[in-house]
């Protein structure tokens, strides 16, 4: 791979980070013709060597508990030994601090590609009600666009990532450019019957999968292990959609192993450069460019801004509002799961599918917060069907059925009768809940490193038990058994733990003005013309949709916008 | 109780060198054909070579053999499937504890609780009871299990080894150490044997393979909404 040739060349753009917004945005601007410069703080990755698809559990001596079955003891890798993850919840040397009261976990990925190498890949549009939710309830605050400015770009990076779904006029679920759906299986059918005497509509699932051919991509091959990453690239990963293409254009340098310590400016308060440890000889580089774009995710971005400090900005780059770090979100999480006898005895057939439901639901309730007492919703992601045995999968069922011929025989028939229930919901920003500099810890980089503070409100709590409610009665519509929380368990994992649904977005929200706002519509910095944030950074709000599609759609709006602007010379 | 092994290995070099002469056909883009994946499906689905007699790496023989028997009264061979013997459990569990000294400490000294409590109660070794007696061992634990379990709705398992490790007193019943190892032992032979080519055969998992078109067959949705609330569709 091409090395900076630091100090020489001045870069048309850097981009820091090669997750789903900084994948966009190099592709864009790349295709644009513009000279990219994309730093990772990862290696590169081999799809080749790094994905586990198609591996059987019994292609390897451990099965997939890891050597000395690390995963028995919860030293693992964070989503299994199959899972494509690079990162975790903690990475040696890089450690992130959490303030007194709070709990906060915070997912990293270094690699090419990020967290969209394994992410779930749900792809929902957020809706007019969703940008201009405070004019409904006061709450939070309005986006400084509307769904009309951001649709086009939805359309562009659907057509470009590919996503299925069906057109269903829901108004909290816009329609996209979707490809076919995979048809729902005989769990589902069952969840969807259920959610309808209860008018919960089940529809088919978003995900960037794709099930025909496009950009040299080959359709779908149903082996349900997107999280493995894979092989022939029919999902989005930013990895091989967007960076490993644009590199063949010849106008993207990636540098890897790059961790990005500080933007740099010039006298007139531009940004000029990018200062990084090269991680292979901790040595302190940089690399120069007429724009930068940060890309690191949320709160990673956030930290380089704050890091960035120098005369013209005291508290960080771009931070005279005070707010980068501010307003950080995470999404609502519970989880409830079930058995269902009409289930039991079906004749066995392959489940896989397209990886992850074929079904779910999106909010439904938009008009009942009077009675729901809870503001905003979430969606429902559901579970179940004949899956790959695994190392743990039968642990629950062992515990219970004892041991010997009876368990063999209850583990047989109750395989495939599980159906499980996720919730996904909106959080409210509050100010208990944010990220700033720790000045007393820096990392293994001589980075200073974030120190979190979070709390969920009344609201959110709220919320999960209208989950809980609400799985209670689909498992139950549809005769079968909920494994249920005990009250002491409800205290304890009744709502997820901050961060761990790993939405975390918010740090440097975009706004019409610089007083209570880091960037503008554009996802440009209010104080510096030619920088921009192009991650989960940006978000006013983090509705009940996962992030990344509109990570991507904002990243290509922002990059078209920073292309004209240099074009005309204001950048 | 079966003595031959059936460890599953990956496949011989030669199979390798194929898997990897079609992950060097990736296309910068990652990306690789339809054919190209069926054909790593087929690779990678075809049967193992079963490596020959397994020599254990952590247990001593006597160690080894109560191992393999707990694993065979676990899961038992039955009219429709193999044991978790011939599922390559005592292999499994051996190979790990060759590698992490924690786990290793858990079952040398699980085996010599069973055999100190098989002592107390019959003055035999675990191996050397009757089967019924070893059954009414493990049925004593399970019902133990489920009485903590039932007693503390925060009784983990995991959590109890640690004051087991720290040679800490459990007060809750003398029996917790062998409730604690029993679960060890359980999940592991559990894992072994259904990640097993005969426990996926058992459970009927049929996937893994590279479709042109996914279908959900007919009959099996008139099956389900038929046995359901919903009646037939």
């Amino acid at each position: 791979m091409t090395q900076a040739n630091q100090g020489s060349q001045i870069y048309d753009v850097i981009v820091v980070g090669a997750g789903a917004g900084g994948g966009t945005t190099t592709h864009v601007l790349a295709s644009m013709g513009m000279k990219v410069a994309l730093l990772e703080a990862g290696p590169e990755l081999d799809p080749a060597k790094e994905f586990k698809e198609h591996k059987w559990p019994h292609d390897y001596d451990h099965r997939g508990a890891e050597e000395g079955g690390a995963s028995y003891f919860g030293e693992g890798k964070p989503f299994g030994f199959f899972s494509t993850t690079s990162g975790g919840w903690e990475l040696p040397g890089e450690p992130y601090t959490v303030g007194q009261g709070s709990e906060f976990r915070w997912f990293r990925s270094r690699i090419v590609g990020g967290r969209t190498n394994h992410y779930g890949r749900m792809s929902f549009r957020f809706s007019q009600l969703d940008f201009k939710a405070y004019d409904r309830d006061g709450l939070g605050g309005n986006w400084p666009i509307s769904y009309d400015d951001i649709a086009p770009y939805y359309d562009k990076a659907e057509k470009f990532i590919g996503v299925v779904g069906t057109v269903e006029g829901i108004p909290s679920a816009p329609d996209g450019v979707f490809h076919e759906s995979p048809p729902p299986r005989a769990h589902e059918i069952l969840i969807r019957e259920s959610g309808k005497k209860l008018g919960i509509p089940f529809i088919a699932n978003r995900r960037a999968v794709i099930t025909h051919a496009i950009n040299g991509r080959p359709a779908c091959h149903y082996c349900g292990q997107c999280g493995r990453g894979c092989l022939t690239g029919s999902n989005y990963a930013s990895s091989q959609v967007e960076i490993f293409p644009a590199l063949k254009t010849g106008n993207v340098t990636l540098i890897t192993m790059a961790m990005a310590r500080e933007v740099l400016t010039d006298g007139n308060g531009k940004a000029a450069g990018v200062v990084y440890i090269d991680k292979n000889t901790r040595t302190e580089k940089r690399v120069r460019g007429r724009a930068v774009v940060v890309a690191a995710s949320a709160c990673e971005s956030a930290r380089l801004l704050l890091n960035s400090k120098s005369k013209v900005f005291p508290n960080g780059l771009a931070n005279g509002s005070g707010l980068v770090g501010r307003y950080l979100m995470d999404t609502v999480g519970f989880g409830l799961s079930g058995t269902v006898p009409a289930l039991e005895g079906l004749r066995r057939y392959n489940t896989d599918g397209a990886g992850g439901a074929h079904l779910y639901a999106p909010w439904w309730d938009w008009d009942g917060h009077d009675r729901l007492g809870f503001p905003r919703g979430y969606h429902i992601e559901i579970g179940g069907g004949f899956g790959m045995p695994g190392v743990g999968s039968y642990h629950g069922a062992a515990r219970r059925y004892g041991f010997g011929k009876e368990m063999k025989q209850r583990i047989r028939e109750e395989y495939g009768t599980s159906v499980g229930f996720a919730g996904r919901g909106e959080m409210i920003p509050n100010h208990l809940s944010y990220c700033e500099i720790d000045p007393d810890v820096v990392d293994q980089w001589g980075i200073p490193v974030l120190k979190f503070h979070f709390q969920w409100s009344d609201y959110e709590w709220k919320q999960a038990r209208h989950m809980e409610q609400t799985f209670t009665d689909i498992i139950e519509g549809m005769g079968g058994k909920v494994r249920g929380l005990a009250n002491a368990e409800r205290e304890r994992n009744g709502i997820s733990i901050p961060g761990t649904i790993i939405h975390e977005v918010g740090t440097a929200r975009m706004g019409t003005s610089p007083r209570d706002s880091v960037l503008n519509s554009y996802c440009q910095a209010h104080e510096v013309k030619n920088l921009f944030v192009s991650d989960g950074a940006s978000f006013v709000s983090n509705p009940d949709k996962n992030p990344t599609l509109t990570i991507n759609a904002l990243a290509w709006r922002a990059s078209e916008y920073l292309a004209e602007e240099m074009k005309k010379g204001n950048v | 109780m079966s003595d031959t092994s059936s460890f599953v290995k990956i496949g011989d070099l030669s199979r390798r060198d194929v898997l990897r002469q079609i992950a060097l056909a990736l296309t910068a883009a990652g990306a690789m054909s339809p054919a190209a994946a069926q054909e790593v499906h087929r690779h990678t689905q075809e049967e193992r070579k079963q490596t020959g007699k397994y020599t254990p790496k952590f247990f001593k023989p006597q160690e080894y053999q109560t191992i393999s028997w707990l694993a065979e009264l676990i899961v038992p061979a039955d009219g429709q499937s193999g044991s978790a013997v011939d599922a390559g459990a005592p292999e499994f569990i051996d190979l790990l504890c060759s590698q992490n000294e924690k786990l290793g400490h858990i079952y040398s000294g699980g085996l010599l609780w069973l055999d100190a409590r098989m002592r107390q109660q019959h003055s035999v070794w675990f191996l050397e009871a009757s089967q019924e007696q070893q059954v009414a061992l493990l049925n004593e634990l399970v019902e133990a299990e489920r009485a903590l379990a039932a007693k503390d709705t925060s009784f983990d398992p995991n959590f109890v080894y640690r004051q087991f490790r720290d040679y800490g007193v459990d007060t809750r019943t003398d029996l917790t150490p062998g409730v604690v190892f029993f679960d060890w032992i359980r999940k592991m032979t559990v894992d072994a044997y259904y990640t097993s080519p005969i426990g996926i055969k058992d459970l009927g998992y049929v996937g893994n393979t590279a479709v042109s078109k996914y279908e959900v067959p007919q009959d099996i949705l008139n099956d389900a909404m038929r046995r359901s609330p919903f009646g037939p569709a």
